[in-house]
């Protein structure tokens, strides 16, 4: 650390310790202003342009994207959710939304749509859904706002739902798009989550038909997601390799919103 | 720290009675938090990346530059810190002798690390809790894992205030070594061969 040039005179004691002083301090002051206009340009940064997602501050959405794009490779069909008795689950479930679930419906004349990638609609009743194996979750069910609470659902797996109802080249697109019968609520899925083998198309809750404030005759269960995923009232699901609309990440939230 | 809640459940509440509220009203209306929980979201998941990277190279750093040594608790730490702690509050006059960092330091700045350690494995036990089941489970599941992710954050905010006290009342020296790496000691000749040479600390 010294200070050895040419012919130059020795610094003094009191000069090196001014001219490190002056370096550290410069540095010091420099970083510090660095850290404070990058907070201000960060805080202040124009909302993204609004497309699929929209509402957040562009980094802050960029960012949530490569996180995603990070975190997804840890993702497995092996990674299940914990899964707990019936006895556990709770008797009065949450009810915190009722986006897309309001006004007139006739439960009875519902009728799921299907969109196949060829464009054909297929509809499928609720009798048929009833008709194929049933599959329970008891899991704890997370939402974005902090809560979390053990629920009980059953319902036909979406593989087998997948499956039973020829969709096998549809899951080579990358994502599921959902909506209610209203077109008021609506949610997009990657595939790999929406076939995760703890998806469930919803028409039981604590082993009884679903009730109407619960998303009646069919919802979404999936655990993989935080709740605002978990679309009630399924009224057409649809595939596609573009991101399909999200209700929550129109107005700020992560896409994925994966657990 | 998860101020950015939309349903605070921060209180102590015994027996239907809520005695303490960590954030009361006044605090979201002060801080206009309610309604921005998206964005309190985005930004927990971009800093989150900023804090574990900062803490990995500083742990780094540590162990390559042996700075560690000045900072890792000796044996004789525990019973020090006592008495730093009470030289500090004027109950003692004497404080014991110290290299770089006295004993409480030590502490602290290697209890630090351990909480940081602590919120990034909560953290992502919160935040993947299916995808990182085992270290949910390691924390003791996803309540208490957000408990604990909790507390360190409120360890942070007094590790925070008490730091800043404790330098303003270092003074102006102590705060200068501290940017520039070196401390100005005058009373020094520099006796080359001294057996022990005289502890001088500010």
């Amino acid at each position: 650390m010294k200070n050895n040039k040419k012919p130059k005179k020795e610094l003094t004691i009191d000069q090196k310790i001014k001219r490190r002083n002056f370096i550290s301090f410069g540095v010091f002051t420099a970083m510090s202003g660095a850290a404070y206009v990058g907070w201000q340009k960060l805080y202040h940064a124009p909302k993204e342009i609004p497309g699929i997602t929209a509402g957040a501050k562009a980094p802050l959405r960029r960012a949530l994207n490569k996180t995603e794009l990070f975190f997804r490779n840890f993702f497995s069909n092996n990674h299940l959710v914990k899964t707990y008795p019936k006895e556990m689950a709770a008797k009065n479930v949450r009810h915190n939304s009722d986006i897309g679930v309001k006004g007139y419906f006739v439960v009875d004349d519902w009728k799921l749509q299907v969109q196949k990638h060829t464009g054909e609609i297929i509809e499928i009743t609720i009798d048929q859904i009833r008709a194929l194996p049933k599959t329970e979750i008891v899991f704890d069910f997370k939402c974005v706002e902090g809560w979390d609470q053990i629920q009980y659902w059953g319902g036909l797996k979406m593989i087998d739902f997948i499956e039973h109802f020829g969709l096998a080249e549809e899951t080579k697109l990358a994502y599921v798009g959902m909506a209610t019968p209203d077109k008021q609520y609506y949610v997009g899925l990657d595939m790999e989550s929406a076939v995760h083998p703890q998806t469930i198309l919803a028409y039981e809750m604590n082993g009884k038909p679903l009730p109407v404030n619960h998303g009646a005759p069919l919802r979404l269960i999936i655990p993989v997601k935080y709740g605002i995923k978990n679309l009630k009232r399924i009224g057409s699901i649809s595939f596609s390799n573009n991101r399909p609309p999200d209700y929550w990440a129109k107005i700020g939230y992560d896409y994925y919103s994966g657990l | 720290m998860l101020i950015y809640w939309a349903s605070d459940t921060y209180s102590i509440t015994l027996f239907g009675h809520t005695y303490f509220k960590f954030f009361p009203q006044g605090f979201y209306n002060t801080f206009n938090i309610p309604k921005r929980l998206s964005e309190g979201m985005a930004f927990h998941f971009l800093f989150m990346w900023f804090f574990a990277i900062n803490g990995l190279l500083y742990i780094l750093y540590t162990i390559i530059s042996g700075a560690w040594r000045e900072l890792v608790p000796q044996r004789k730490s525990f019973k020090e810190a006592w008495q730093v702690l009470l030289h500090d509050l004027h109950i003692r006059k004497m404080a014991p002798p110290q290299n770089k960092y006295n004993a409480a330091q030590r502490i602290a700045y290697t209890a630090i690390i351990i909480m940081g350690f602590g919120s990034l494995i909560t953290g992502l036990a919160i935040y993947k809790p299916v995808q990182f089941n085992t270290i949910t489970w390691l924390c003791g599941g996803y309540h208490s894992a957000r408990i604990i992710h909790f507390i360190l954050t409120i360890g942070y905010v007094f590790f925070f205030v008490i730091h800043i006290v404790q330098v303003i009342l270092a003074g102006w020296n102590n705060f200068r070594s501290v940017i520039s790496g070196f401390e100005v000691v005058n009373d020094t000749p520099k006796p080359v061969i001294t057996p022990t040479p005289p502890k001088d600390e500010k």
